[in-house]
């Protein structure tokens, strides 16, 4: 096996057991939290309240997984900022689009242009 | 200006160069900003859908007695509910939770194999790269059968009344495509073919590039460059992608 002579060497280390403890955790939690949810829509009639439980479970699913999955929550100030300030257009957008969508839906005359 | 040629080392702005002031890579960087960058595409569409489910009346008599019908929004939980093998059995969301459940599950293996990467084990990067393709393959496997069940339609169809030639006349229609959709106003159709089929194709894109890592893993590439940076990257897209099906989710099937 000559060409094995050519392989760096390569010091590895054992698994970090904490680390390792830490991420089944947060899989656990998002887990739960997609459970939780799955009981939320069965048991609850539709409603602000119930619209509000899923956008709040989902913005902490995301939380999970940007910071702890994607490690953003560890990384060096100035990157978590970059990388969070932005979002605000898109909660903007959000807020502005669904606003004008039911202004829309009041507009009566509009309806046959959506064929409904 | 010759006064300043003073200043010395320790002054100097983190941002004059020869550090990194954010503290990761240039690769990494740039695919933040690049997933950054996909996050407003995904919240043009998502919020599309918003603005357009927002303009049409929701469904709003007896829960159990919802038909498919064109004149409301339908309840989303009302037309995903079939299972492989369980033909005619009423499980609504069971299947897409399964996707969401394989999806996590897959983000998860990922970050095992990131973390393997940092202690340069190249076995376990090899046995959690695997994991996480199958994940992806199976997720994408899910989809498929997920539209050919969307498209196909239900057995007895939707019977709908329309206009033609100065006639009320009733037609059935089967399933949902581009043009129809017995399932409620075309725009549902539409915007499940763009949602899911836009964030499939990411899917898609993050099994080709986890394979790409895993060979290049199995050939020792990243033994011999001395560093597993690149399933970082490549770790950081699979996440974002766990992620927007988190709000796809949420926004498509739950609310």
């Amino acid at each position: 096996m000559a060409h094995h002579s050519h392989e760096p060497q390569v010091v590895v280390l054992p698994p970090n057991k904490e680390k390792i403890a830490q991420l089944w955790k947060v899989a656990g939690i998002l887990l739960v939290i997609t459970i939780f949810e799955f009981i939320v829509a069965f048991a609850m009639h539709p409603g602000a309240l119930k619209t509000s439980i899923f956008v709040v479970m989902t913005i902490v699913k995301a939380f999970f997984i940007v910071g702890e999955f994607m490690h953003l929550k560890h990384e060096a100030k100035v990157l978590i900022w970059s990388i969070l300030i932005p979002t605000v257009f898109i909660i903007w957008m959000l807020v502005a689009f669904v606003y004008e969508g039911m202004k829309m839906s009041d507009i009566n005359f509009l309806r046959p242009l959506f064929n409904y | 200006m010759s006064h300043s040629t003073a200043t010395t080392v320790s002054s100097r702005s983190v941002w004059d160069g020869g550090v990194s002031p954010m503290g990761v890579s240039y690769g990494k960087l740039m695919m933040w900003f690049f997933l950054l960058s996909d996050a407003f595409t995904f919240s043009g569409l998502l919020i599309t859908y918003g603005l357009i489910r927002s303009q049409h009346p929701a469904f709003t008599g007896d829960h159990h007695a919802f038909v498919f019908s064109h004149d409301y929004w339908p309840v989303p939980e009302k037309v995903f509910e079939a299972v492989p093998f369980l033909h005619g059995v009423e499980l609504p969301l069971v299947f897409v939770g399964i996707m969401t459940f394989v999806l996590i599950m897959s983000s998860v293996t990922m970050v095992l194999a990131v973390e393997a990467g940092h202690r340069m084990d190249r076995p376990a990067v090899e046995k959690w790269m695997l994991w996480t393709i199958l994940g992806g393959i199976t997720f994408l496997s899910c989809q498929a059968w997920e539209w050919t069940h969307f498209i196909v339609g239900t057995e007895g169809g939707t019977t709908i009344k329309e206009f033609v030639n100065g006639a009320w006349t009733n037609r059935t229609i089967y399933g949902a495509n581009l043009h129809e959709n017995q399932y409620g106003p075309h725009a549902f159709a539409d915007f499940f073919f763009f949602i899911t089929g836009f964030h499939g194709f990411h899917v898609f894109s993050g099994v080709m590039l986890n394979f790409l890592i895993y060979y290049r893993t199995v050939t020792g590439m990243y033994d011999r460059r001395g560093s597993y940076e690149m399933v970082e990257k490549v770790g950081l897209y699979w996440h974002f992608v766990d992620l927007v099906w988190v709000f796809v989710f949420t926004f498509y099937y739950l609310v």
